[in-house]
């Protein structure tokens, strides 16, 4: 079970998806305008991620080499469209908010980095809790990005207005909401600084010798890893997987 | 230990007494005129801004360069630059805060969080100034003259109104605290050139290929308007915050390229955008979105026009 723990860990903390692996950068900017719609996103993302990386797990055995990308995009687009019928059918809003990126998850480097790295060369349930992990971490990721834009952009948390705004019409005092955050310039900014200050909190930990991640290996491209995974498609962190099972299995032994 | 002291160092060797500090002040000194008229022309509300964003400026820089244990740079002027130049380009009826969160988003986002003076990728002052009219488009577009709301000169201008060319030019009109004046800004930048901290390549250039862009471009969009016409020329000219941009903005050196060639090349680039916002775009005013999309091109100019060394990549 320990593995499945680091699994689950690596995705959210260690390999978040959004702040340190930087993927799935397309609807991180375009629909955290609200903390709902940051978790829409996330979780339809997450149901998605985890049914897709079970079924690739499953065939990871038949799939053809070759034909890999192929065939998980046709496994990945099949979820997607049963997502994206069910959300219209059961939360209209969101699906309304949302709009064109929920067919885009199809494409969100997530999913189809996790199924090239991890599904297909995992056992089903392993695959299933890194699903849950990465599918949580975008989560998080896209919900706090999401959080900050919504109160700094219309004084609101999850909807509710946590702000009273000023009214000019009245001179009624209060927070005068700046609107730069919920347009596309704010989520640059929200997700930069967000990511700054994880950067500098790591690196305070890593002086004080506490035994935490680097600030992900392959981040500065294959040709600095030197972990040998320059052919991968997708450079997402297969060599750091690898290192996880080393360790596992040192001790297990 | 009393070896003979060799100053081993590459070249240069032959330093000049003048270094940042000192041209920051220059600047700041070469501001004072627009910065007074602008009081004298709106009164105590433009003073209050100034002070405002100024010691803001300055203020954040030093609680930032405390807070991250950096050296304090505080010394060198260039916050109160930034400052300064933040509040000349600020509505003098917009509330004050609104100029001190700009100074705090001129100093620590565009500035410091890219490493401090020398590594800002965009004027400071300018990427505060867009951000706050983005935000906060009512206050910081409406404007108000002796009591009276009205449009500026060139939104005026825009709408197909005559204006008058002769107060744009003493600067008795509607517009942020430091753009108004044309005769205040150049007396600033005399000083500059006079000084040797800025030369006529980015200004003229920039200025030049405004006035051909309109000269052109005009009768396209104003039908009343003839090819050339040297009364819409001289209108668009001295109207809006060109002036201040091209002369204080657009020759920062941070964020202008260093080669000469370049520097031509980024004047046309900064002209034809200006124009182009100007005469086609949604708004009146184009300059400060021209100068910071320039700045983010100087990195590309500058490779592009960078001299090879002698005896390297010739024929």
């Amino acid at each position: 079970m320990s593995k499945a723990k680091d699994v689950l860990l690596n995705g959210l903390i260690k390999e978040n998806p959004t702040f340190v692996l930087m993927l799935g950068m397309c609807p991180t900017l375009a629909v955290t305008t609200s903390a709902i719609n940051g978790i829409g996103m996330g979780l339809s993302t997450t149901i998605v991620l985890i049914l897709s990386n079970v079924l690739i797990s499953m065939l990871r055995k038949i799939i053809p080499d070759s034909l890999r990308i192929p065939a998980f995009i046709v496994v990945v687009a099949s979820f997607v469209t049963i997502v994206q019928f069910l959300m219209e059918g059961f939360t209209p809003a969101l699906y309304q908010s949302l709009g064109i990126y929920i067919p885009l998850i199809v494409v969100n480097c997530i999913i189809l980095g996790r199924a090239e790295s991890f599904a297909s060369k995992n056992p089903v349930f392993l695959s299933a809790v890194d699903g849950v992990g990465m599918g949580l971490g975008f989560t998080v990721g896209l919900t706090a990005i999401g959080v900050v834009r919504e109160l700094i952009g219309s004084g609101q948390a999850f909807g509710y207005q946590l702000i009273p705004l000023a009214d000019e019409a009245t001179g009624q005092a209060g927070y005068v909401p700046i609107t730069i955050f919920i347009l596309a310039p704010g989520a640059f900014l929200v997700l930069a600084i967000l990511v700054a200050i994880q950067n500098k909190v790591r690196i305070e930990m890593a002086k004080k010798g506490k035994k935490v991640a680097p600030a992900k290996e392959c981040g500065e491209g294959c040709a600095s890893c030197g972990a040998g995974c320059g052919s991968q498609v997708f450079p997402t962190g297969e060599a750091e997987d690898k290192k996880v099972e080393d360790k596992t299995d040192k001790e297990d032994e | 230990m009393n070896e003979l002291k060799l100053n081993m160092s590459a070249s240069p060797h032959v330093r000049d007494k003048i270094d940042s500090s000192k041209i920051m002040m220059y600047v700041a000194i070469a501001l004072l005129p627009a910065s007074a008229f602008g009081i004298y022309n709106f009164g105590l509300q433009a003073l209050a801004m100034l002070l405002t964003t100024t010691i803001a400026a300055v203020l954040v820089e030093f609680l930032y360069e405390k807070m991250m244990k950096k050296p304090v740079t505080v010394k060198d002027f260039s916050a109160v630059v930034t400052g300064l130049l933040l509040g000349l380009n600020m509505p003098p009826t917009a509330p004050l805060w609104m100029g001190a969160l700009g100074s705090f988003f001129a100093i620590v986002v565009v500035k410091q969080l890219f490493g401090g003076l020398g590594q800002n990728f965009m004027n400071p002052a300018l990427g505060a100034r867009c951000f706050l009219v983005i935000s906060f488009t009512g206050p910081m577009t409406r404007f108000i003259y002796d009591g009276v709301s009205g449009a500026t000169p060139l939104q005026a201008l825009k709408s197909g109104s005559i204006v008058d060319t002769t107060s744009m030019l003493i600067g008795k009109t509607a517009g942020t605290i430091g753009e108004t004046s044309v005769i205040a800004i150049l007396l600033g930048a005399i000083i500059l050139i006079m000084l040797g901290i800025i030369d006529l390549r980015i200004p003229g250039t920039y200025i030049l290929t405004t006035a051909i862009f309109v000269g052109i471009f005009g009768p396209v969009v104003n039908p009343e308007v003839s090819f050339f016409d040297p009364y819409y020329i001289t209108a668009h000219l001295c109207g809006g915050g060109l002036m201040l941009g091209a002369w204080f903005m657009a020759t920062d050196y941070v964020t202008s390229p260093i080669t000469k060639k370049g520097q031509y090349i980024y004047g046309a680039l900064l002209g034809i955008l200006t124009g182009l916002f100007r005469l086609f775009g949604g708004s009146a005013e184009g300059v400060s979105y021209a100068i910071i999309i320039s700045n983010l091109f100087v990195p590309l100019i500058e490779r592009f026009t960078l001299p090879k060394p002698f005896g390297k990549g010739g024929e």
